[in-house]
């Protein structure tokens, strides 16, 4: 009697021990009750949603996202391809503009600049024009500053100079997106009517542009090359614009989410915009005659309009004789 | 020292919100921000389970790495913190965060995002020295200065979030759930720290 129940005492004792040496494995509940049976599991969560989110009562209902990984994804992008896709665009634009200029060098007024000039480009025209082109260059070098400049600008001028260099580009960007936004719209309804393709673009892209060689395919206000330049900054800047405000009032028109895909999609027009905006930059200063003067004071040497919008400046002509007869 | 880390135990929070009222407390956290939250999952509904959540200081955090002032901070305790002097309030380290943790008092124009703010560990902050006036100012307590845990943590009713040692926490935790045989697990873990608490 009494040695049984010694087994027994000894049995009990022994059993807590068993579990002791196993710690992997749980006890049944001491309550009965299993609460893990219905409870909601993290892993699930975000197999099914990507995302946790709750209920929360404090006033800032955006804090009731819980965990989003995919922040973690938005990292690996920015801190990855998305430095590799800018020295690409960048570097590489820059070194095929360069060698460009080496191989064709400066396209010039065929037999020098004549004596006689045609307004090409009014006042408002110009204006408009500078004000988009000033704000872009702007928010151009502070959008590539937040890609790279702590990699680029930090380790030359150290920490404190930088952050203040670039707090003081986030408030350039965030103020010049009106200006550039502005200039766009009215780019946009200035120059729409001078915009439309039509076949003979494609006759000047056959050509590819007169860029190569001494001819110059028939052109009309602005040629294929420039009615491409005017879609890529309308296009674009329509898309920057859309993507730039939705990340400058944060939670206003989306979530976190949201948020990340337009920060990829602001970056990456970005990118393909400034990739064109160099080309266009240089065609239109060192690397053809003549050009800058159509915005500059716009009026431009009719040599050069002869060659290069034939079509525009007969039409020119045309409307400045009403009488049908040529002003010379 | 050690690698800390907060645990919260979703089985035992009971969604008071007194880590939220002590870490405002503690820090005098600006207006309309809250270093630390909790969010209830399921609400309402059988297996609903409150989480108490604020800076998870990962590793290989993602807001330091996004961050286009490199204005983040590791401590000898894995602490992450940031520079205020530096923060350009850009909102970046906001995207990558997967807690939520950074948030911007509204003091800017259209974006108003001004310099972000968030749980410090009761660290204080990377500059100046600690416990002095001006780094309370700009970052809240140093609790860890002074020896003590996050005051979150240590104030908890239900000692439901743990903070300390991530190794310590994480025992803490697999005894209370082989003890009273289940748990929900380590809620945030294996985002911020690719591993979690095995039982």
């Amino acid at each position: 009697m009494f040695k049984a129940a010694l087994i027994a005492l000894l049995l009990a004792a022994a059993i807590p021990t068993a579990h002791a040496q196993a710690p992997s494995r749980q006890e049944a509940p001491a309550s009965g009750f299993n609460p893990t049976a219905t409870e909601v599991k993290e892993q699930d969560l975000l197999n099914a949603l990507s995302k946790v989110e709750g209920r929360i009562s404090i006033p800032d209902t955006r804090a009731a996202t819980l965990i989003q990984p995919a922040g973690q994804t938005w990292r690996d992008y920015r801190r990855g391809p998305l430095l590799w896709i800018t020295a690409a665009i960048v570097l590489g634009m820059m070194a095929l503009l360069t060698l460009f200029y080496l191989i064709r060098g400066r396209i010039r007024i065929e037999g020098g600049r004549g004596t006689r000039t045609v307004l090409r480009f009014g006042a408002f025209e110009r204006f408009m024009h500078w004000v988009t082109a000033a704000s872009w260059c702007v928010l151009a070098v502070s959008g590539l500053n937040i890609v790279a400049g702590s990699r680029v600008l930090l380790p030359l001028i150290g920490q404190d100079a930088f952050s203040t260099v670039s707090g003081w580009l986030k408030y350039s960007h965030n103020f010049l997106a009106f200006p550039f936004t502005s200039g766009v719209v009215l780019m946009l309804l200035v120059w729409v009517r001078h915009n439309i393709p039509n076949r003979m673009d494609l006759e000047w892209f056959r050509q590819g542009g007169g860029l190569f060689g001494h001819r110059h395919p028939h052109s009309r206000k602005f040629n294929g090359g420039q009615k491409a330049v005017f879609w890529i900054v309308v296009l674009g800047g329509g898309a920057l614009a859309a993507t730039g405000f939705t990340l400058m009032f944060p939670f206003y028109i989306t979530d976190v989410t949201g948020m990340q895909l337009a920060q990829i999609a602001h970056g990456g027009v970005s990118l393909l915009m400034i990739g064109a905006m160099l080309g266009h930059i240089y065609i239109g200063s060192v690397g053809m005659e003549g050009a800058l003067d159509a915005m500059n004071s716009g009026q431009v040497d009719r040599k050069w309009a002869a060659a290069h919008h034939d079509l525009w400046l007969a039409e020119v002509d045309a409307k400045s004789t009403p009488s049908g007869h040529p002003a010379e | 020292m050690a690698r800390v880390k907060f645990l919260c135990d979703a089985d035992r929070c009971i969604d008071c919100n007194a880590c939220v009222t002590a870490c405002k407390n503690a820090n005098e956290v600006p207006w309309g921000i809250n270093r630390r939250r909790v969010v209830t999952i399921n609400d309402g509904k059988p297996g609903e389970r409150s989480v108490s959540m604020a800076c998870m200081h990962c590793t290989d955090a993602p807001c330091a790495a996004v961050c286009p002032v490199d204005c983040f901070f590791t401590t000898a305790d894995a602490v992450v913190l940031h520079s205020k002097d530096l923060c350009i309030g850009c909102g970046y380290c906001f995207y990558a965060c997967p807690f939520g943790a950074p948030q911007y008092p509204k003091l800017g124009n259209f974006g108003s995002r001004g310099k972000m703010d968030k749980c410090t560990y009761c660290s204080g902050g990377p500059e100046g020295a600690d416990g002095s006036a001006a780094e309370f100012a700009k970052y809240g307590a140093n609790r860890m200065a002074e020896g003590k845990l996050p005051l979150c943590a240590e104030m908890c009713s239900t000692k439901a979030l743990l903070a300390g040692d991530g190794e310590i926490i994480a025992q803490i935790y697999r005894e209370r759930v082989l003890k009273r045989g289940y748990g929900s697990g380590a809620w945030g873990w294996q985002t911020a720290y690719k591993e979690t608490v095995n039982v």
